[in-house]
């Protein structure tokens, strides 16, 4: 069984568990639920196993070249979920709360098709400029930050849909909203998740200036993707600061994160696949 | 009308101070950094005069599009957001500095009536039998308490995380930091390149925006440049060069670079960065006499006429590195001693044997081609670098103190009345709440089981 086979699994897995957890919002089951999960666990683990293996896979195809699997867009992909699975089965054992499942686990799910069907997932040598073990910390940082930012863009997007409805209604809702966390601790999800993923965002970008002072001799060129990671972050600064200020809590909050998160998707593929840069994803 | 509020210095003071600010500069260098990721920076006019026409051209130049990075608006942008940080942290640094020199050891009634944590008990025992075991309870549970006595009431005081309440600070002050070594880069360094060709040296190298040369006070010899592919592909593995510094005709430093690995002296540092070819390359060619068997060595540039036994010539007319999959391989033409030039042939450098199936007079084999190369570096004299890492690290730790940790805070006050004694708990923690009312509620069971004789 090759790494290929476990991505095939994992893959899978999120569809599987997106699709219950979706049944959970509909049919307000704690056995759906509990499946739901058993599959999210049961995909992160292959996920697991999966870039495990490529990693060593590296090493048989390229011999002493073998590196870790971070390297082109494919391998981001399926890293980036992993990420996504990593960060939300954390957020999911402190607050307990599955239907948030419904909203996160689709963008896992989502790129994994997208890798599977779409991108090359073939190995090859690196280039020059990426053979640097700071490619590896930049990579693991900027993804773990990115992955805190999707949960909370997923907790933000259930409480737009929530709150309009729960201040019409007086009292608790019924239906598929019940199922939902309260606002408040979609709210609560929210800013801990971007409480998360600020500083490893920090940390990336940092990483990634002295990988480029390393290699360039310049830790700063605002370059398109090192601009773009710097709007997302000062995104993410403004929200922070925004919770502190009364008047901007709530609804507005909530879009600065979703604003974040299109803004980090961006980052992330716009840049390469829209505007030019240094960085090799998707190039 | 409060004079205070309407005066205009208070007015300005407080609106470079306010969050509002903040959110707005954040905002606002978002959205205009944007603009410099789409346009793209520093090329010539030209390019964008045929791109976007004259008359956008002409806008971009008026509103500093096409280097908007070092425009005055933007670094104005930049200073507002550092003027904002001074003054707020002017502002709220004596508040915080007074919380952790001056902690209040004393909580007053509002605050055991107000906390979101709070707890009551009574009991028989006395005010000064309890307080030791309650002491302790807090030393093993939380952290070691100050005990004041205050009128005949016994207060206990405990915190941790006292240290959180810098984070923020530490971050600001990070930002301020990595600002200030960006400046001392900018003033008192420089960003250049220089292209060196194998067995040469340089001891200038040119700026990026000027046209001045700048000395560096030693010379940088190339002795050789390669460039190593991945075994049976084309693909490059690496560029490296053999560097060799040289100070006042002694050789100090030796290194081979490459890239993501580059040699530094006296704080510039010299960046594998780009190659090329520098001038002819030669041609190293084995010809043989098929009458005679002899064998000659010869060595050709391209072009180059070169002469033969009994009036005959040949020249090197081209040459690739891949011919198909066949490799290296050079396109020969041999003159014959009329001056008739026969059609020309190829000659491959991986399959030697392969021209004497040609027949002929002589047959050729391409030993080798050497071709000179300059290696380009890119050079750097950058002093503000490590004030900038010490502001990086400063950021990370800072935002993490400032959302991971939370300063908590328990008071619990002794007090004896009527013949009973009552225990009053309070607790508050500035970050994280959810998780330290979790706590507190065990720490209230434990001290609600020290307490003895309950009334
Ligand atoms: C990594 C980035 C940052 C973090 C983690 C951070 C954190 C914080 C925190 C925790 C506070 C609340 C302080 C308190 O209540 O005492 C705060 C306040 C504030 N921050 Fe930041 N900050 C960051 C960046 C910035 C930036 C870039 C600016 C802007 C220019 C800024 C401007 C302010 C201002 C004006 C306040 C208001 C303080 C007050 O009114 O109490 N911060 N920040």
């Amino acid at each position: 069984m090759d790494s290929n086979f476990f991505f095939n699994v994992t893959t899978f897995a999120y569809f599987a568990a997106m699709v219950a957890y979706i049944a959970y919002v509909v049919t307000r089951s704690s056995q759906v639920a509990a499946f739901a999960k058993l599959f999210s666990i049961g995909g992160f683990a292959a996920n697991t196993i999966a870039l495990g293996l490529r990693w060593y896979e590296s090493y048989q195809i390229l011999g002493a070249d073998g590196r870790a699997p971070m390297t082109n867009l494919y391998e981001s992909v399926v890293f980036f979920a992993w990420s996504i699975l990593l960060i939300f089965l954390l957020i999911d054992w402190k607050y307990k709360q599955p239907a948030l499942g419904a909203f996160v686990v689709p963008f896992a799910f989502f790129g994994m098709i997208w890798a599977q069907f779409r991108l090359s997932a073939s190995m090859d040598p690196l280039v020059p400029a990426l053979q640097s073990n700071w490619l590896t910390y930049h990579v693991i940082t900027c993804f773990l930050g990115y992955a805190a930012f999707a949960v909370a863009c997923g907790a933000s997007i259930m409480y737009l849909i929530k709150v309009g409805k729960e201040e019409k209604a007086d009292g608790p809702i019924g239906g598929i909203l019940g199922v939902f966390p309260s606002i408040r601790i979609l709210d609560e999800i929210n800013y801990n998740a971007i409480m998360i993923g600020f500083p490893l965002l920090t940390i990336g970008i940092v990483t990634g200036a002295a990988w480029a002072n390393y290699a360039w001799g310049t830790y700063w060129s605002w370059d398109p993707k090192e601009t773009w990671s710097l709007i997302v972050w000062f995104v993410y600064a403004a929200f922070l600061h925004a919770r502190f200020t009364r008047g901007w809590v709530g609804r507005r909050v909530a879009w600065l994160s979703i604003i974040g998160f299109a803004a980090t998707i961006f980052c992330y593929l716009g840049v390469n696949l829209v505007l030019s840069g240094l960085h090799s994803y998707g190039g | 009308m409060n004079a205070k509020n309407t005066s205009s210095p208070d007015h300005i003071w407080d609106f470079f101070c306010s969050l509002k600010l903040t959110i707005f500069t954040l905002l606002a260098l978002s959205v205009t950094s944007i603009i410099g990721t789409v346009l793209q920076q520093g090329k010539p006019a030209e390019e964008y005069i045929r791109e976007y026409g004259q008359a956008n051209y002409e806008l971009f130049k008026k509103l500093h599009f096409i280097d908007m990075y070092n425009s005055w608006w933007f670094v104005a942008l930049l200073g507002l957001f550092s003027v904002n940080l001074i003054c707020c942290s002017i502002k709220n640094f004596p508040r915080v500095w007074k919380f952790v020199t001056q902690p209040l050891l004393v909580a007053g009634d509002g605050t055991f009536k107000n906390s979101a944590n709070k707890a009551q008990f009574t009991s028989k025992e006395s005010a000064k039998s309890l307080a030791p075991r309650l002491s302790e309870v807090l030393k093993s549970a939380f952290a070691k308490p100050t005990l004041t006595d205050v009128d005949g009431s016994l207060n206990l005081f405990a915190q941790k995380g006292i240290y959180s309440r810098f984070g923020a600070y530490m971050t600001h002050l990070s930002i301020l930091v990595i600002m200030a070594g960006a400046m001392i880069g900018t003033i008192w360094g420089y960003k250049a390149y220089v292209n060196v060709v194998e067995g040469t040296q340089t001891s200038q190298v040119w700026p990026r925006n000027g046209s001045q040369p700048i000395d560096l006070g030693f010379s940088v010899r190339c002795d050789d440049f390669d460039v190593t592919y991945y075994a049976g592909t084309t693909r490059p593995r690496d560029y490296t060069s053999d560097l060799v510094v040289i100070e006042n005709g002694q050789e100090v430093l030796k290194k081979t670079i490459e890239v993501n690995d580059p040699l530094t002296y006296k704080g510039i540092t010299f960046y594998q960065s780009s190659y090329g070819p520098a001038g002819n390359g030669s041609f190293e060619i084995e010809v043989t006499d098929n009458k005679s068997k002899e064998k000659l060595a010869v060595n050709s540039a391209k072009g180059q006429k070169n002469a033969l036994p009994n009036g005959f010539f040949f020249s090197v007319d081209d040459f690739t590195t891949s011919y198909d999959s066949f490799g290296p391989a050079a396109k020969l033409s041999v003159v014959d001693p009329d001056g008739t030039r026969r059609s020309p042939f190829i000659i491959l450098q991986n399959h030697p044997e392969f021209d004497e199936r040609r027949g002929g007079d002589f047959s050729f084999a391409l030993k080798g081609f050497k071709e000179p190369q300059y290696t380009g570096l890119q050079v750097a004299k950058d002093p503000g670098v490590w004030t900038v890492w010490v502001g990086c690290f400063l950021m990370i730790f800072g935002s993490m103190s400032a959302f991971f940790f939370s300063h908590r805070r328990i008071w619990i006050r002794i007090s004896e009345e009527n013949g009973k004694t009552q225990v009053q708990l309070a607790a508050s923690a500035h970050r994280n709440q959810a998780a330290f009312a979790f706590k507190f509620e065990e720490l209230q069971k434990q001290i609600e089981a020290t307490i003895e004789n309950k009334a």
